[in-house]
């Protein structure tokens, strides 16, 4: 079973890889021979565009987790910059110190002042460690519930980009009360008496992502992830096996669509053709349609109606039997 | 049934110091080891017997049940052995009893049901305990004794945290005090909700208290953990709750604060 999303798609990357060749050599060939090759790379296209749609079509709960992981993908700072306008990042928690895991800031969408939020990764080893691989630690979170409050305080909107693996496991997040921190993220999010729209575009992984994923409307990228523990996590616990992923992801029903059957998100972005790490233009395009569709439902509604719908909604969360058995 | 608990013999071991005990005589202690102070964990029954009025308890929504929401392997199994090794539907047990006559909401995890872990059931139960106190303008208490959410029941799990402090969030609206107190184990999902945003938290000596299980905060760091890490006393040591009481206080402990917190809903 493949481990990285590389592995999966190898088949595929290896078509990529000899499409990307064909076109060099038509790049540099003489006309005669170009209309040959112009040929060939049209065939492997179609090649390459048939292999995607079978691929994609059996996308299982376990692909979906590497494909979810994939560093090609659009991160939070890829959607802000491209989708807002006039960012300006905001920083420190005013306590103890900078988190670069969760970045936020004000900007404006469709010339509306809002706060966004988001949990960034990131893509090469230096990025990976000055993000801490998108695990944030309580000074985060704490920066995220200042960001929350400016916004709720000036009446602006909320958006939150939700991707993380988990939040920060250490000693020093444990010493400064990682779960406090979350706790209380998640609480005042219940407070904001704006609108709240959070995407979970890539990972949304435990408490270290419903902590700001407290929305009126929660919105899923077609191949993220959201689930309560990672799926090897999971396997280590049940079966003493971290290898066992595959199975705990299908166990755990961790896809959007699953997600949206059970009406724990409101909506579901689709993603281009072969995942949005194969388009991210495309996806951003997607993405900015979603929110603007559901920022303007949301305002429609006063702040005290905001505030009972974000409540009435994950009230309403839960199956259970309820009188005799 | 645990040393705590009233073993049924007339002897039994301590879980820490390894010494034997009269059963009848570690009962009577409240399942504190009389060589080493080691709390036993105790059934919610014989918690809510020890800590309120004597007579005081009045069950409520007993008959919620989990069902099997994401048809998780083995999650059925493990939900009907449970519910034959301690009696209950679920871990938490929840209902309205009283302090020295002063009238408290109150929710109490059975950690010997599949690990206290935090489900639709649990959560539900303890959200009506806050929705409780809302309406009968009463402090509302929580004892906590849980590994975390319950992963068999998926993303709805991770929902069951958000719910909970949404809860608590209100009372807070209201003024109506709460009062957690952490009990061994209090873990992951619980201490990142209700559990964590109290008025007053309180933790019974040595509890394990933390976010991560422990192999995953020692695997992710290089640096050597501390001593004492995840124990009621490292969380003390950094700030994050008031005070930790041995048992034998907690009572007192609590009346005194529901007095003194929830004097304004007595008029």
């Amino acid at each position: 079973m493949a481990k990285t999303w590389k592995e999966w798609e190898k088949p595929l990357l290896e078509l990529d890889e000899a499409l990307g060749k064909l076109r060099e050599l038509a790049r540099v060939a003489t006309p005669d021979r170009r209309a040959e090759l112009e040929r060939r790379i049209a065939e492997s296209e179609q090649r390459r565009n048939r292999y995607i749609d079978v691929m994609y079509s059996r996308l299982g709960p376990w692909e979906k987790v590497l494909v979810a992981r994939a560093e090609k993908r659009p991160y939070s700072l890829d959607y802000i910059n491209a989708l807002f306008t006039e960012f300006i990042e905001l920083d420190g928690d005013r306590r103890y110190g900078a988190d670069h895991a969760i970045v936020g800031g004000v900007a404006f969408f469709d010339e509306r002042p809002v706060m966004v939020v988001g949990h960034q990764k990131g893509r090469n080893i230096q990025e990976r460690q000055y993000r801490n691989f998108g695990m944030a630690k309580p000074e985060g979170y704490r920066k995220a519930m200042r960001l929350f409050d400016m916004a709720n305080r000036f009446r602006m909107p909320v958006v939150t980009f939700v991707d993380t693996p988990a939040a920060d496991p250490g000693v020093e997040s444990e010493s400064r009360g990682i779960s406090e921190a979350i706790a209380a993220a998640m609480q005042r999010m219940f407070e904001l008496k704006v609108p709240v729209v959070s995407v979970v575009h890539g990972e949304g992984g435990s408490g270290g992502a419903i902590g700001i994923a407290v929305a009126n409307r929660v919105l899923m990228l077609e191949h993220a992830i959201y689930s309560v523990i990672p799926p090897e996590g999971c396997a280590a616990i049940l079966w003493r096996d971290p290898d066992r992923g595959p199975q705990a992801a299908a166990a755990l029903r961790l896809t959007a669509q699953s997600a949206l059957e059970y009406g724990l998100i409101d909506d579901i972005i689709l993603e281009p053709h072969g995942g949005a790490h194969r388009d991210p233009p495309g996806a951003i395009r997607a993405v900015g349609e979603a929110l603007a569709r559901h920022l303007a439902e949301l305002g429609a509604f006063d702040g005290e109606a905001l505030q009972a719908d974000r409540y009435a909604k994950f009230r309403a969360m839960g199956r259970f039997g309820e009188g005799a058995a | 049934m645990r040393p705590g608990d009233g073993a049924s013999g007339v002897f039994c071991q301590c879980a820490e110091c390894k010494k034997i005990l009269l059963a009848g005589e570690l009962f009577e202690a409240l399942g504190v080891c009389p060589n080493c102070g080691h709390h036993h964990r105790l059934s919610a029954a014989r918690r809510i017997e020890v800590t309120f009025d004597p007579g005081s308890f009045e069950e409520l929504d007993a008959d919620l049940r989990s069902i099997d929401p994401i048809e998780f392997p083995e999650y059925s199994e493990k939900l009907r052995k449970a519910e034959a090794k301690t009696g209950s539907r679920d871990g938490v047990v929840s209902g309205v009893a009283a302090l020295d006559e002063i009238p408290v909401s109150v929710a109490v995890t059975d950690f010997d049901f599949m690990g206290g872990s935090l489900g639709s059931v649990a959560a539900e139960k303890i959200v009506r305990t806050f929705e409780r106190g809302l309406e009968r303008k009463t402090p509302v208490i929580v004892f906590s004794a849980s590994g975390g959410a319950r992963m068999q029941e998926g993303l709805f799990s991770l929902m069951q945290i958000a719910k909970t402090t949404a809860a608590v969030q209100r009372c807070r609206d209201q003024a109506i005090p709460y009062i957690s107190v952490f009990t061994d184990p209090t873990m992951a999902g619980v201490l990142a909700s209700h559990a964590s945003i109290a008025d007053v938290i309180l933790s019974e000596p040595k509890a394990l208290v933390g976010f991560a299980g422990a192999r995953v905060s020692k695997q992710a760091q290089v640096s050597k953990v501390p001593d004492n890490f995840q124990t009621a006393e490292f969380v003390f040591e950094h700030g994050m709750i008031d005070r930790i009481v041995p048992r034998k206080e907690m009572r007192p402990t609590l009346i005194r604060l529901v007095r003194a917190l929830g004097g304004h809903l007595r008029g």
